[in-house]
């Protein structure tokens, strides 16, 4: 198969997974009985133009199979509906939220990369040694610890020395100059980004050490080492680089469960992210926000995973053939 | 409640428990595994026989440390906490139990079916199957459970009905091996039907796997059950695990310095799912071939010193 035709396979799928998503979201929310949950026009307090204009929008007043098209269409506009809660484009609000989502659960994942990676080769270069029974047993407990429980854990442990909650101090009246207010959401971030990271380095660390110790039994391996090649050199430039392969694999599918566990990170330290925001909804029964949030959370998870299989193409062609 | 509730298939194992012996022989990880597993559902059998207090009333001072009369101190309610942990083990094993037991019926039925029967019905379900591993899961969980109602059953449900995902492709990968093993193409030449192939033959075949993936997936599903009751989508009328911290994290716990209502919990639920994961993972490795190859070119690694350079050497 040619490289072009690989990549329309891959994105075909994820077109048709979004799909699926879409279409589950409508009929979970809209095909139950019960308006409180169907009835996307009744906004609390709302006027009665304003729910006039969402019955029309959504066709509410339609047979079901119409409302879907509409449903569609309304999303390809980037039109999710109104806010119960807060009376406000769903979108609008989402959006806001997703862009402080985003920079916690980066540094978050690519913490727990990097230590993932780390721990995980110095693990299988000494195989069978106390060093690497140790950090192999950390590595399992920080993946069975739930996440909220390690959340927890760093508060109480943190408590007072690092901001516990929010994303930024918010009793500075005057505003900060932009450096000092970087490293203000800067150190509310630790926190987050750090239970993050421990919950999501386990996996990462085992899977690295069986596929190192893999690799350190190829026969290039020990080519390089008869070149007389220092050790460093072998594990880090020729082995390290192959072990890395199921890595890619592995952080595409983890991203489902570093979503959840992220979510339930904004929710203990109050992040103001799209977590909190259905966390938040639920207990105010904004069903178009959950709808909303459920499906950029799942958007975003598709394209990524697309993503992902696009530089594991890049990095073994093989896969193709 | 015991382990077997979790595994329907049951029949036909004289061979299959031999497996299982021979894990256990050989791997003191799976001994490890199996007795903290054990241990706990004795643990939650007997609890209202030996649990030193009320799980429900209050038997002394709101947060009260730990003490010789309350080993684990108190809660926000003045509930002992020992015994509500007990009594929290008790639900969450069911929870992590039954909701395994609907994802292996979905799960073993859709590897099984898609693996053995092919064509069409292989292709619907496992491109279900896939887009189903690519949604996050704790995400569509939180939203069918708001929209459900929160409630023990719907909490098992949702979990069940979206955990079977792995499970379905890993036995589908391995009914597609056995399926085309000579004794069943001759079974199949003897008449046999596609019923008596798939319960004589190819379940027992599958049965180990199917194991190892119930007790990962219970590990998967207690997890989960503490997440959606952290996220108050569990009966708010039952003690679970999960709603320990979650009381715990909503009612002050950590301002009131009280880590006790908090640190037992997690160790908890944390031994229980290394237990599991212990005890899948030496089943699975056990079934693995690829493992062995991989250990043996690890033994001339080990030859290395002969080379010249010392045991530091990888």
């Amino acid at each position: 198969m040619h490289r072009a035709d690989y990549v329309i396979k891959r994105g075909f799928f994820a077109l048709v997974t979004v799909f699926v998503a879409i279409t589950i979201n409508f009929f979970l929310f809209r095909v139950l009985p019960g308006s409180a949950v169907t009835d996307l026009s009744r906004v609390p307090h709302a006027t009665p133009q304003l729910r006039r204009a969402l019955t029309v929008e959504f066709g509410l007043d339609r047979p079901k199979w119409e409302q879907y098209l509409l449903y569609l269409r309304n999303l390809l506009h980037g039109n999710m509906g109104i806010s119960f809660a807060y009376q406000q484009p769903v979108s609008h609000l989402l959006i806001a939220d997703l862009k402080n989502t985003i920079p916690m659960v980066t540094v978050g994942t690519f913490a727990s990369i990097v230590v993932g990676v780390v721990s995980g080769v110095l693990s299988a270069q000494r195989r069978g040694s106390v060093p690497d029974h140790i950090s192999t047993n950390i590595a399992i407990f920080a993946y069975a610890f739930p996440t909220q429980w390690l959340g927890l854990m760093l508060l109480i442990l943190f408590a007072g020395i690092l901001p516990a909650g929010g994303m930024e101090n918010q009793f500075l009246l005057t505003p900060e100059p932009f450096w000092q207010h970087l490293g203000d959401i800067t150190t509310h971030m630790i926190l987050p980004a750090a239970t993050l990271m421990l919950t999501a380095y386990g996996s990462f660390t085992l899977v690295v050490r069986s596929s190192m110790l893999e690799t350190m039994g190829e026969d290039y391996v020990l080519t390089a080492r008869a070149k007389g090649l220092s050790d460093r050199l072998i594990v880090w430039r020729h082995a390290v680089r192959n072990a890395l392969l199921p890595m890619v694999t592995l952080i595409a599918l983890s991203l489902g469960y570093i979503v959840g566990g992220a979510l339930l990170i904004e929710v203990i330290f109050s992040w103001p992210g799209i977590g909190l925001g259905m966390f938040t909804a639920i207990g105010q029964r904004d069903y178009p926000m959950l709808q909303g949030g459920f499906l950029i959370l799942t958007f975003s998870v598709i394209l990524l995973n697309f993503i992902a299989d696009l530089v594991y193409f890049r990095l073994d062609p093989r896969i193709s053939e | 409640m015991s382990l077997q509730v979790a595994d329907p298939q049951a029949a036909g194992a004289g061979r299959r428990a031999g497996f299982l012996l021979d894990v256990l022989r050989e791997r003191k990880a799976a001994v490890i595994g199996l007795s903290i597993i054990v241990f706990f559902i004795v643990l939650s059998l007997v609890a209202p026989y030996i649990s030193p207090h009320s799980a429900t009333a209050q038997t002394c001072a709101v947060y009260a440390p730990p003490s010789l009369h309350h080993w684990l101190g108190c809660d926000d309610g003045g509930i002992d906490m020992l015994s509500e942990i007990m009594q929290g083990g008790r639900i969450s094993l069911l929870v992590g139990f039954a909701a395994t037991l609907v994802a292996m019926v979905i799960g073993g039925g859709v590897g099984i079916g898609s693996g053995y029967f092919g064509g069409w019905l292989d292709a619907l379900l496992m491109r279900i199957t896939d887009y189903l591993l690519v949604i996050p899961d704790l995400v569509f969980m939180m939203v069918i459970a708001d929209v459900w109602g929160a409630s023990l059953f719907h909490v098992i449900m949702v979990i069940g009905i979206l955990e079977w995902t792995t499970t379905a492709r890993i036995i589908r990968a391995q009914v597609l091996s056995v399926r085309e093993r000579v004794y069943i193409k001759r079974t199949k030449g003897l008449g046999a039907s596609n019923a008596r192939i798939i319960w004589r033959h190819i379940l027992p075949q599958v049965g180990p796997l199917l194991i190892a993936n119930t007790v990962l997936t219970v590990a998967i599903a207690i997890y989960l059950e503490t997440a959606l009751a952290f996220l108050g989508l569990e009966d708010p009328s039952v003690t679970t695990w999960g709603t320990i911290l979650e009381h715990a994290f909503n009612r002050t716990a950590v301002s009131s310095g009280a880590w006790w209502a908090i640190v037992p919990d997690g160790f908890v639920i944390a031994l229980v799912i290394v237990g599991c994961f212990l005890f899948g993972q030496a089943i699975e490795d056990a079934l693995n071939p690829r493992l062995k190859v991989s250990h043996f070119s690890m033994r001339r690694w080990q030859l290395r010193p002969l080379v010249g350079r010392g045991p530091g050497a990888i």
